[in-house]
């Protein structure tokens, strides 16, 4: 089952907060657990698309404004949910921030 | 008849609801086709008696069941292999026989599932009752005060998150075990503390929950016998149990435990409890469940109030603070020290305790310094502590309670 994992961060990190994704990714795609991820530019940077009535809207900053924003993102494949959560876990941000999966849509 | 299928409902329900889930991979059908093949048993077993394995064929009633309903969906070609892999599946057979295979019993997958901590606490204990205890959805409804239509959507949510989420059928591996039996304990463990609340006659399907609590609790010891805190949650229950009769007065009072008639208590249920907790002990791995019965054992074999061992007590409470930090076991604890060492020795855990804050808001932590104070001859410091009590008790069971001691601590309320 493929899983989106968006991963989040709510307050900012402890200085000493070990973040490096590295290993976990290397570890992830030998694997052959991690499709792709990346990270991404801060919120601030978000750009929000609405198309009403033909016209389309463009708005600054996320489609919504919360204390938890996304600072990145994997597809992963797992057997089922608790390999996805042990997969979550692993991920060095899991520590400070969070880590919310998304299964895909399969018919 | 009915009752003959009544009599193996309790039992098999569960049983067949998780083989079906197992083959099929769709709760809704497995549910469809055991209510279906109960059914048919009321039809069948009346005119043909009841079957020498009523178990086995019920189990393959709906089994054949689900094949057939399988069958009529495949036209939509997908579904063939599902059934193809099904159909490959032995029945058991339905005469009776001397090497009489095994069903499978797959009640430990369901229960593991149902209580998978992805799923809020909610769903895990109405997906419980639904599918392992056969509670109808209106039957649940009722015990948790919310309309059917909320229940069945509880129900429904639950299912669609275990299949679209891929929550998986099994019993967990050794790694994630002791978690997740934890959590499978507490939903039990919360399901009987539903039930025990229940106080009046109201409350009648809300006291049934007791009932279903140990029922499952006993699945769960046979289904894992190497399970020390599932005996403990067992001998827990039942020890509480033992004691329901006598916690209510005729006006639908609580009565406090050292005022509680000891004639009404169950005993065998508590010579029960007692062997329960001993097979526990003997595994040497205590759990918080096991020292919670053994302090329950305290109190249900103590012939008078006056008999209570409250040493060994606050000895048990001081090893279940050790694993939590929960105020209220400390609170448990004050009042045990206070019967073994006297009030003062109480007061000061209490004092302790107030000072932390940690209880602010929870009416028993003046009621028991009340309690204490009035004990040490401080009755206006007591009388006081009693009108606190009042201002923060939620049930009139409780406010009547605490009006009792307040008049007899000599003052008006």
């Amino acid at each position: 089952m493929k899983y989106l994992m968006l991963v989040c961060v709510d307050e900012p990190f402890p200085a000493d907060a070990k973040l490096d994704p590295e290993a976990w990714v290397t570890e992830m795609d030998a694997r052959g657990v991690r499709l792709l991820g990346n990270r991404v530019r801060s919120a601030s940077d978000a750009t929000t698309v609405r198309v009403r009535d033909g016209q389309t809207l463009i708005t600054d900053g996320p489609y919504a404004e919360t204390k938890e924003q996304m600072g990145g993102f994997d597809i992963i494949d797992c057997v089922d949910l608790d390999e996805a959560i042990e997969v979550a876990s692993k991920h060095p941000i899991a520590r400070y921030g969070m880590i919310e999966l998304r299964p895909y849509w399969t018919e | 008849m009915s009752r003959a299928v009544e009599a193996v409902y309790a039992d098999e329900w569960g049983r067949i609801v998780a083989t079906l889930i197992r083959l099929t991979g769709d709760w809704d059908l497995a549910e469809e086709c055991a209510q279906e093949a109960f059914a048919q048993a009321l039809q069948v077993w009346r005119r043909d008696g009841v079957p020498s394995r009523p178990g086995a064929w019920l189990t393959t009633t709906a089994r054949n069941r689900a094949l057939d309903r399988l069958r009529r969906r495949a036209t939509e070609s997908a579904k063939l292999r599902e059934v193809a892999r099904m159909a490959q599946i032995e029945p058991p057979p339905l005469g009776p026989g001397d090497g009489e295979p095994a069903i499978p019993d797959e009640r430990l997958e369901l229960m593991f599932t149902c209580c998978h901590p992805a799923l809020s606490t909610d769903a895990q204990v109405a997906l419980t009752l639904r599918t392992l205890a056969g509670l109808s959805t209106a039957e649940i409804a009722r015990a948790f005060l919310v309309s059917e239509h909320t229940m069945g959507q509880r129900l429904f949510r639950a299912k669609n998150k275990i299949k679209n989420a891929g929550i998986p059928f099994r019993v967990p591996p050794d790694h994630l075990l002791p978690e997740r039996t934890a959590a499978v304990l507490a939903v039990l463990y919360l399901l009987f503390n539903e039930g025990y609340s229940a106080s009046s006659g109201a409350d009648l399907v809300r006291g049934q929950l007791t009932g279903e609590a140990i029922r499952l609790a006993r699945t769960l010891v046979a289904l894992m016998p190497d399970e020390p805190e599932a005996l403990g949650l067992l001998a827990l229950m039942l020890l509480h149990d033992a004691r329901s009769a006598a916690r209510l007065d005729g006006a639908g009072d609580f009565v406090p435990l050292e005022e509680q008639d000891r004639s009404v208590w169950h005993r065998a249920e508590i010579d029960e409890g007692v062997a329960v907790l001993d097979r526990a002990l003997r595994r040497l791995s205590p759990g918080p469940y096991q020292v919670q019965a053994a302090i329950a054992a305290c109190h249900a074999t103590a012939a008078r109030a006056a008999d209570t061992d409250w040493a060994q007590i606050a000895l048990l409470y001081r090893q279940l603070a050790a694993w939590s930090a929960n105020p209220v076991v400390e609170l448990n604890r004050a009042v045990a020290v206070a019967m073994a060492d006297g009030p003062a020795a109480g007061l000061s855990i209490v004092d302790e305790l107030s000072e932390s804050g940690a209880l602010a808001g929870y009416h028993l932590l003046p009621a028991t310094r009340a309690d204490l104070l009035r004990r040490l001859g401080r009755t206006a410091e007591a009388a006081a502590q009693y009108r606190a009590a009042l201002d923060l008790a939620t049930t009139d069971t409780e406010r009547r309670y605490l009006r009792r001691r307040l008049a007899e601590a000599g003052t008006d309320p």
